[in-house]
């Protein structure tokens, strides 16, 4: 007896956590279909006219395509280059190699505020201009160091006997990279990517001081809220949302596939 | 099969090559791995290089395949100096500690791994190849952690062998397997090294191993190779205190030089004069440290007749008797002369004597041999319970039962 109403307990634990964590989601999802009119604040009926017409309103797509490229072009460089830097750091024993540690840190522990500003004021005093080129550089600075912590990891986690059979099975350095350790550090590599473009994709704070006249997506909700969010904006994200979701799925199944194929032969 | 495009320069090799080491050192930071080392390893043979833990085993190896420098000497392969040349340029591969099999890559694709990167010609159909002298074609599409720690032990000997180098290097290789699989794959080893006649350089802290499948052995000992040759005369004849222990069990004395002919040398150990042959001695005056190994030793209840040509000991007293099937192991108090052990065929049903009686000892003095350490840092005979001196034993038993195979 007192199992099952502790058992109930955590049941209801359980559905209030995950309300808690779902009903924006939902909400966002469901606004999305809203008859509103500027004010998407109020139920005022269903409509699919919202998705129709997503790119009607002014400058929404244009900051949404701002974010993809940024997006993709911060996590293509983070990537390449922290993962370059994992590398380095694990393999290679050189002098300020515990110092480079400590310093790639340092981004992950600062108040995003300060970074953002410390980042303006520097491009101020170069004098160069703020755009697009200076939110990919912005966010590819602070997606390095999540990219390095993620593959550092992994790299820490691969037997250098591996890459040293490669030598000694006559791989050339680049083959023995491309053939062995590449391919052993792409779960590590993969979720350092997918990290760095969802940290990208939704930064606001230290976008917000380095982009100038360009909006991005976030930038963009921040002031469309002064004057009430239009439902396309909740179009957009619930469609990342469901892209996201599928993502997911796909991935699983195809793990699931995979992971039932190899234990079959 | 040799392909003149191969980048390597590496080519099948029709036989092994020899291997010369001179004067490598290598020190890390703080410490010193391997102290002017010399080694020659003729072409064709399987060598063994054998020590305790810790001595430099695979630093050796990781010198001659080049995954290491060397901070002195050089090292030739077939006359050719390979010292400054990359791992992938050197006819050398490695069956390593770990196996290091590729977890990403099927069977097949791991041993055709070497063939591909030197672009010869079918390697998938020598991959097959290679995988059938192994055994084990029909798991050819599998993962390595699919397979048995034995079974993957295989594969990268397959994943080795498969490229002909002129020298393979085997880095403990069987260390990991269970006491049966090791035993059937020395002799499997063995077979392989004869059916393909390349040169195997191979590493063991395991001295019945190393007795087992050698044509050559070296004692390696902190960085150094103590002594060097084949496995009879190492056990037969041990130049130091080190490989009398090591390899089996030796009983150690120390003692003056008091006569010398010019067949032999006489050494007062407490009192009793022990003959040894001055062919088998390293050193022939002063403080010498001498020994015989312990089934060359007699166990007598009787005072024996002195008699030329013989060394005895005694009365001691037996302070153990441990039963093993085959023979009997007695631990002897010799006053004087300390704790001798004796090994003796069990002849009749159970041991001869048990703990507590008189005894005396007496061996053939052609047995005896005589050491080049120096009597002060010479211990006195510990038994080991981790060295056999029945290695000699298995050996011939191993090598009939490799031939009926
Ligand atoms: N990279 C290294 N840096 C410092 N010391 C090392 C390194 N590699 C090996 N050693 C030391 O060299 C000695 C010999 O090592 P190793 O050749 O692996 O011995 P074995 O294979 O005979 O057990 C050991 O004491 C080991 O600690
Ligand atoms: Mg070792």
């Amino acid at each position: 007896m007192r199992r099952r109403t502790k058992g109930l307990g955590l049941w209801i634990y359980t559905f209030i956590a995950l309300a808690f964590l779902l009903i924006p989601i939902v909400y966002t999802f469901v606004f999305s279909f809203n008859d509103s009119g500027k004010l998407n604040i109020a139920w005022q009926g269903f409509t699919l006219e919202k998705w129709a017409t997503v790119c009607t309103v002014q400058g929404l797509c244009e900051a949404f395509g701002n974010s993809i490229l940024v997006g993709l072009t911060s996590t293509v460089l983070a990537t390449a280059l922290g993962t370059l830097i994992a590398i380095a750091l694990v393999r290679y024993r050189f002098k300020a190699r515990s110092a480079i540690s400590l310093l790639l840190f340092l981004p992950m522990a600062t108040p995003e505020v300060v970074l953002g500003a410390g980042l303006a004021a520097q491009f101020l005093t170069v004098g160069v201009e703020k755009g697009l080129g200076t939110i990919i550089l912005a966010h590819t600075m602070f997606c390095i160091s999540f990219v390095v912590v993620t593959v550092k990891a992994r790299v820490a986690s691969l037997d250098p006997a591996l890459e040293e059979a490669g030598r000694d099975l006559y791989g050339s350095p680049g083959q023995v990279f491309w053939r062995i350790t590449f391919p052993l550090l792409v779960p590590g590599i993969a979720a350092a990517a997918l990290l760095s473009f969802a940290l990208s994709f939704d930064d606001f704070i230290i976008t917000n001081f380095n982009s100038g006249a360009v909006d991005t997506f976030p930038k963009f909700i921040y002031i469309a809220a002064a004057r009430g969010i239009p439902a396309q904006v909740n179009v957009i994200a619930s469609a990342v949302f469901l892209l996201a979701i599928v993502l997911v799925v796909v991935a699983q199944v195809s793990r699931a596939a995979r992971a039932k194929r190899s234990s079959a032969s | 099969m040799a392909t003149s495009s191969t980048k390597s320069g590496a080519s099948f090799a029709e036989s092994g090559a020899d291997l010369e080491l001179t004067g490598i050192s290598k020190r890390f930071p703080g410490f010193t791995a391997i102290d002017s080392l010399d080694l020659q390893i003729p072409a064709g043979s399987f060598f063994a290089l054998l020590g305790p833990s810790g001595c430099g085993k695979t630093t050796t190896l990781r010198l001659v395949a080049g995954l290491e420098e060397p901070t002195a000497g050089r090292i030739l392969i077939g006359g050719k100096d390979v010292t400054d040349t990359k791992p992938f340029q050197r006819p050398v591969n490695t069956v390593f500690q770990s196996y290091a099999l590729f977890p990403h890559m099927t069977i097949l694709e791991n041993v055709a791994f070497g063939l591909r990167r030197r672009r010869i010609r079918d390697a998938v159909a020598k991959a097959h190849e290679a995988l059938a002298l192994v055994e084990l074609d029909h798991v050819s599409s599998r993962r390595p952690a699919q397979l048995s720690g034995g079974q993957q032990q295989r594969v990268a000997l397959a994943r080795a062998i498969v490229n002909r180098p002129a020298l393979l290097l085997l880095d403990e290789p069987l260390g990991a397997l269970d006491l049966k699989l090791r035993r059937q794959m020395q002799l499997e080893l063995k077979a392989i090294q004869t059916e393909v006649g390349l040169t195997f350089l191979h590493v063991t802290h395991d001295q019945e191993e190393a007795m087992t499948m050698a044509d050559t052995v070296a004692v390696m000992n902190k960085g150094r190779i103590e002594q060097m040759g084949a496995p009879e005369e190492l056990y037969e004849l041990p130049r130091t205190a080190f490989v009398a222990n090591f390899l089996g069990q030796s009983n150690l004395f120390t003692g003056e030089v008091v006569a010398a002919t010019a067949d032999a040398i006489t050494v007062d150990v407490g009192g009793v004069p022990v003959v040894v042959p001055r062919a088998r001695s390293q050193r022939h005056s002063g403080e010498v440290a001498i020994g015989v190994r312990p089934e060359k030793v007699t166990l007598l209840t009787e005072a024996p007749l002195p008699q030329a040509g013989r060394n005895v000991f005694g009365p001691g007293r037996v302070t153990d008797v441990s039963f093993s099937g085959v023979s009997t192991q007695y631990l002897v108090e010799v006053p004087g002369a300390g704790e001798l052990v004796v090994f003796a065929q069990n002849m009749v049903f159970g041991p001869v004597v048990q703990v507590g009686a008189e005894v005396w000892l007496s061996w053939n003095a052609d047995h005896g041999f005589g050491l080049d350490d120096d009597p002060g840092t010479v211990p006195r005979f510990v038994p080991d319970a981790s060295t056999e001196s029945i290695a000699i034993q298995r050996r011939i038993a191993l090598e009939e039962e490799l031939e009926q195979a």
